[in-house]
This record gives structure tokens, C-alpha cells and sequence, in this order.
């Protein structure tokens, strides 16, 4: 292995190699050919940031009027649904020659926020709905406000589902963004795409580093989102999902006893 | 019962790729009729039949076409096998004789015979091709067209900083953003390349495309000042682009060349694939491309026509 792996066929070993590069120093530092890892880093952040951002400013109003009202709640799932399906990729280098290079870091947004919209909506719709009714019915007999109903009641209690639907859509981004590599754009995304072009044993180590790092940033961030939520999340509603469950199975057959008699 | 099944496994792996390699070399691509219904057609080839091939890109095969359509018109029986595929799937079929002519481009065939090449201006390429290649093997003259990568700056860039080659893109590099294939980073003849032959080294590099439409858009709306493209791009023409001459060959020598059995070269042969060579261009290569290319995709045989006829080879 002394004259370097991988030459002659040798069996080479890929954990040994990985780590080689990701603790390299040249690679965390910007040379003629690469940014470095910490730049690269902060572009996938930023790519996923703005398109989180993007995403809570119109799934959420929309998830919290659906569920809310319970209008349209058909159409919500449809639409979200139907986002699903879109393939991220085609789409953007689809947009990117529409648009021009020049708007590169627009049309990867433009992809990245109809990602991430499904389960910030889902999780924001669903949240509303699943808001036990006597709880909102209190909220109104006590002369709340519809305004008040929803952002003093219904969307603290809804919060574990929306944050939830936020952890989703995060994770999902962070791994999607990697595609902004395809339209000349940064991000870790960058590793996989050029190493996979490269084509030597090199590239393909530097396309699993990169895999490794993307990876690894997802956990971080994830990690990171469930210590908010569980900041943000009031302490009465933790375990709520395993109370409540009891509470319907208890009150159903009361209700039918009920019926019987009268 | 293991070692049966073993050989069972075994025999019917042979047996599937000896039917495979069968297919592979004797394949005819048949669909393409012979070129001259003078023969007495069907298998009974003619001494004097000479097959055919391109690669599956549309430039070579209007080459390819081209040398047919030629020596068809010396009266030479012409068979047809275009479209065939990579240099790793028509290479063998010239060494085993089932394809005759193939239209060819130096550097990257010298690579393929000779994996350590490191010649790169033509005429050096040329020379190591016909040192390199087997015996039943032989390129005739090569033209001055190149299919090539080149440095390639819009109209604008060029007249502003007056550029003529890399070598005077050097003092501007530091607010050029150069785009191109992501693996041009690391090729020999890429950015290390660039460095090392012409001390040129870019604010920044941008990976986009290989010459595809990112590349030449990124350069037309200036994302990047200076980008990668190939020599025979019709982009280039469309947009005014300027090629940046390469004195030091940092991108080694393309030039079309006849790639022929040496069985078949007879004298009238070379002469025909002589001529043709000596009128070849890089801008004729650029124009084929383009016709090529057109909304209303013409067929390569009749792109090939017309080019011969203006270029008075009959």
C-alpha cells in the first residue's frame, strides 16, 4: 500500500480513506480547487435556510387557516401531496435553463421550498386539526377571540406537531441541496457530484466524504431541532399524544352508554 | 452437487458472454442499407469493400458519412455501421476487421492506444499515433480540424482586455470566474494544467457543465468571464464567443483523422481520405455541427452531401 491504494486493483479500504480525507487539513482549508469544507458548510446551510425560511412563510399561515377553519383541508392534502411527487432535480436544471445561471441560487430555492412545504403543511394542518375540540370550545365559551383562539391555544398545543413537520422538512432539504452542485452552485453537495466526475479513486473518496458530511449535518442539525423543540414545547404537553389516547378510549364508551339509555 | 452446480453456473456464464461477445463484433448494425447497390450485395463481401463505423455522436458520424459518401463516388463498395457507440465498444471491431474506416480524432486515440502518452501539439501527437498503433492499423493525413477542449471568452472580454491566448488572459485572471466541466479541476489539463503551463490561476472556478448549455449560458449572461468549451461548438459562432489560442498545447492535439485498416488503404483510398482531410476545418466541423443540429434535424448523410459538393470533391 505503499506506493498508494487502490493502484494494480488492490482491495483498498474505504473506511481507512474516508477518514483520510475528511481529516486532512488541505481539505478544511480553501485551495486552488475547492472552497474547503467549513465554506462548503455554510453554503448548504444557507441553501437549506433560505429555503426553510421560505417554506414556513407560506406553509404555515396556510396550515393554521386550514386547520383552523377545517376548510379546504381535501385540497391542502391534495396540493401537498401532489409537491410530493415533483422531481427535485429535473425540475431545477429544468428552471436554471429557463432562468439563466446567473439566477441559479433562485431556482434551486424555488425547488427546495416546494420540498419542504408538504410536511411543514401537513404537520401545521394536521396540528390544528388534532386539537382536542372541548379544548377550543372552552377557549371560545371563556370569550376568546377567534385571533386568540389560535395562537394562544391551538398552535401552542399544535406545536409538537408543526415542529415536527419542520424536522421533516429540514432533513429533507439538507440532503436534497446537495443537487445545487448540478447548476454550478456550492454546498457539500459539491464532493458527490465532482468526485462521482472525477472518476478516480480519489473522487470516489472524496464522493463519500462528502456523502459522510451531509450526513453528519443532517444528525447535527436534527439534533439540534429536537433540543428547540423540546425548549419551545410547553411542559404540560409533553407526553400529551400517550394521555390523551387514554382520555378518548375512556370517554367513547361513557358516550355510547349514554345513547343506549336514552 | 456444490462443484455441478458450480459448473453448471459456470458453463452458462461462457456461454452467455461468448454469445455476447458474438453479437458484440458481428453485430452488423444492420439497418443501414450498403451505399452502393452496384455489388452483388448480401454477405459475399467484395475484396475492395470497406466498412464504415462512427462513434454515437453526430459530429463523427457526418464524418463518417462524409468518407463514405466519397469513396462511394469512386466507385468503392461501402458498407455502414454508424452510431456504434464509445471508443471501448468500436476499437475492437477495428482490430478484428469488422469495421474498416473510422473517422478519428488524434489526442484521445493516442491515449486509448497508449494509455502514457504525454505529447500534446498535433503534429507530435501524430507523430506518436503512428509509432503507437498496430500494424493493421493506420491514420492516413490528419486535417486542421480539431474537436478539442479550448478557453473560450465572449466577443466582449476578448476586445476589452484584447485577448488572443490563454498567456494574455494571465493578467486578468485575478477577476476572471472560469466555468467548465466540474472534473476540469482536477484533469491534467485542466486548472493544474493552466497553472503549470501558463501560470494562469482563476479568481474562481465555477463547475457547470461539460460544454452543454449551462456552460455557454453562464457565459453569455458573463456568471463566468472565461469557460470551457469544445472547439466545434456551434455556441461558439452563434454567440460570437472567441477561442483563446493555445501556443503551449496545454489541451492536446485533436485533429480529425482517418483511422483505417492498413489492408484497405490502397493508393486511391488514401487519396480521397487525403483530400477530404486537406479541406477539413475546425469552422467546417463548427458549420456540420450546426446544420446537425438545426430544428429540422437533417439526416447526416444528406449534411454530408451538400458539404461535399461545395467543397468540390467528387
Amino acid at each position: 500500500m505503499d506506493q498508494g491504494p487502490g493502484r494494480d486493483g488492490a482491495p483498498v479500504n474505504v473506511f481507512e480513506l474516508v477518514w483520510a480525507w475528511l481529516t486532512d487539513p488541505e481539505n478544511w482549508q480553501k485551495n486552488f480547487r475547492d472552497l474547503g469544507i467549513p465554506a462548503r458548510i455554510l453554503e448548504h446551510l444557507t441553501y437549506t435556510g433560505l429555503a426553510i425560511v421560505f417554506a414556513v412563510m407560506i406553509a404555515v399561515p396556510i396550515g393554521i387557516y386550514v386547520g383552523h377553519t377545517g376548510r379546504g383541508g381535501f385540497l391542502v392534502v391534495g396540493v401537498a401531496n401532489w409537491f410530493r411527487a415533483l422531481p427535485e432535480l429535473g425540475l431545477v436544471i429544468l428552471l436554471v435553463l429557463a432562468m439563466g445561471v446567473a439566477l441559479a441560487l433562485q431556482a434551486l430555492t424555488i425547488v427546495l421550498v416546494a420540498l419542504a412545504i408538504p410536511p411543514l403543511l401537513a404537520g401545521t394542518y394536521s396540528g390544528l386539526r388534532n386539537v382536542d375540540p372541548e379544548v377550543v370550545d372552552a377557549a371560545r365559551g371563556m370569550g376568546m377571540r377567534e385571533r386568540d383562539i389560535v395562537w394562544r391555544v391551538e398552535v401552542p398545543i399544535a406545536l409538537p406537531l408543526m415542529l415536527g413537520g419542520l424536522r421533516t422538512a429540514t432533513l429533507q432539504v439538507i440532503a436534497t441541496a446537495s443537487i445545487a452542485a448540478y447548476m454550478g452552485l456550492g454546498g457539500l453537495g459539491r464532493y458527490v457530484i465532482d468526485g462521482q466526475r472525477f472518476g478516480t479513486l480519489e473522487g470516489y473518496t472524496m464522493m463519500a466524504g462528502g456523502a459522510v458530511l451531509i450526513a453528519a449535518l443532517a444528525i447535527v442539525v436534527e439534533l439540534t431541532l429536537a433540543g428547540v423543540q423540546r425548549l419551545v414545547v410547553s411542559p404540560g404537553l409533553r407526553n400529551r399524544k400517550f394521555s390523551r389516547r387514554e382520555t378518548r378510549v375512556r370517554t367513547k364508551p361513557v358516550e355510547k352508554t349514554e345513547v343506549a339509555i336514552s | 452437487m456444490n462443484k455441478r452446480l458450480f459448473a453448471g453456473v459456470a458453463t452458462a456464464v461462457v456461454a452467455a458472454l461468448t454469445m455476447t461477445a458474438c453479437g458484440g463484433s458481428s453485430d452488423p448494425t444492420a439497418n443501414e442499407p450498403a451505399q452502393q447497390p452496384t455489388g452483388s450485395g448480401g454477405p459475399v463481401a467484395k475484396p475492395d469493400k470497406i466498412i464504415v463505423g462512427s462513434a454515437n455522436f453526430p459530429e463523427n458520424v457526418v464524418l463518417a458519412e462524409i468518407y463514405a459518401a466519397a469513396l462511394a463516388k469512386k466507385g468503392i463498395t461501402i458498407e455502414k455501421k454508424l452510431n456504434i457507440g464509445n471508443r471501448e465498444t468500436y476499437y475492437p471491431g477495428l482490430q478484428d476487421g469488422s469495421i474498416d474506416l473510422m473517422p478519428e480524432y488524434t489526442g484521445v486515440l493516442l491515449q486509448h492506444v497508449n494509455k502514457s502518452a504525454t505529447e500534446t501539439g498535433p503534429d507530435d501527437v501524430y507523430a506518436a499515433l503512428q509509432k503507437a498503433l498496430p500494424p493493421n492499423l493506420t491514420v492516413l493525413e490528419k486535417s486542421s480540424a480539431e474537436d478539442k477542449d479550448a478557453i473560450v471568452v465572449t466577443k466582449e472580454t476578448a476586445d476589452r482586455w484584447s485577448l488572443k491566448s490563454i498567456e494574455d488572459l494571465k493578467a486578468h485572471a485575478g477577476e476572471v470566474i472560469f466555468g467548465g466541466p466540474p472534473e476540469i479541476a482536477n484533469r491534467p489539463d485542466g486548472l493544474p494544467g493552466f497553472k503549470k503551463n501558463y501560470d494562469l490561476e482563476f479568481k474562481e472556478f465555477r463547475p457547470l457543465d461539460t460544454g452543454g448549455p449551462l456552460t455557454v449560458n453562464a457565459l453569455k449572461t458573463n456568471v463566468v468571464q472565461a469557460a470551457d468549451l469544445f472547439t466545434t461548438d456551434p455556441a461558439i459562432t452563434v454567440n460570437n464567443f472567441v477561442v483563446l489560442d493555445d501556443p503551449k498545447n496545454n489541451f492536446a492535439a485533436q485533429n480529425v483523422v482517418p483511422l483505417i485498416n492498413s489492408a484497405k488503404a490502397s493508393d486511391e483510398v488514401k487519396q480521397v481520405l487525403n483530400a477530404i482531410s486537406a479541406k477539413l476545418t475546425t469552422e467546417i466541423l463548427i458549420d456540420l455541427n450546426a446544420k446537425l443540429s438545426a430544428p429540422d434535424k437533417p439526416d447526416a448523410s444528406k449534411v454530408a452531401a451538400d458539404w461535399l459538393a461545395s467543397a468540390g470533391i467528387s
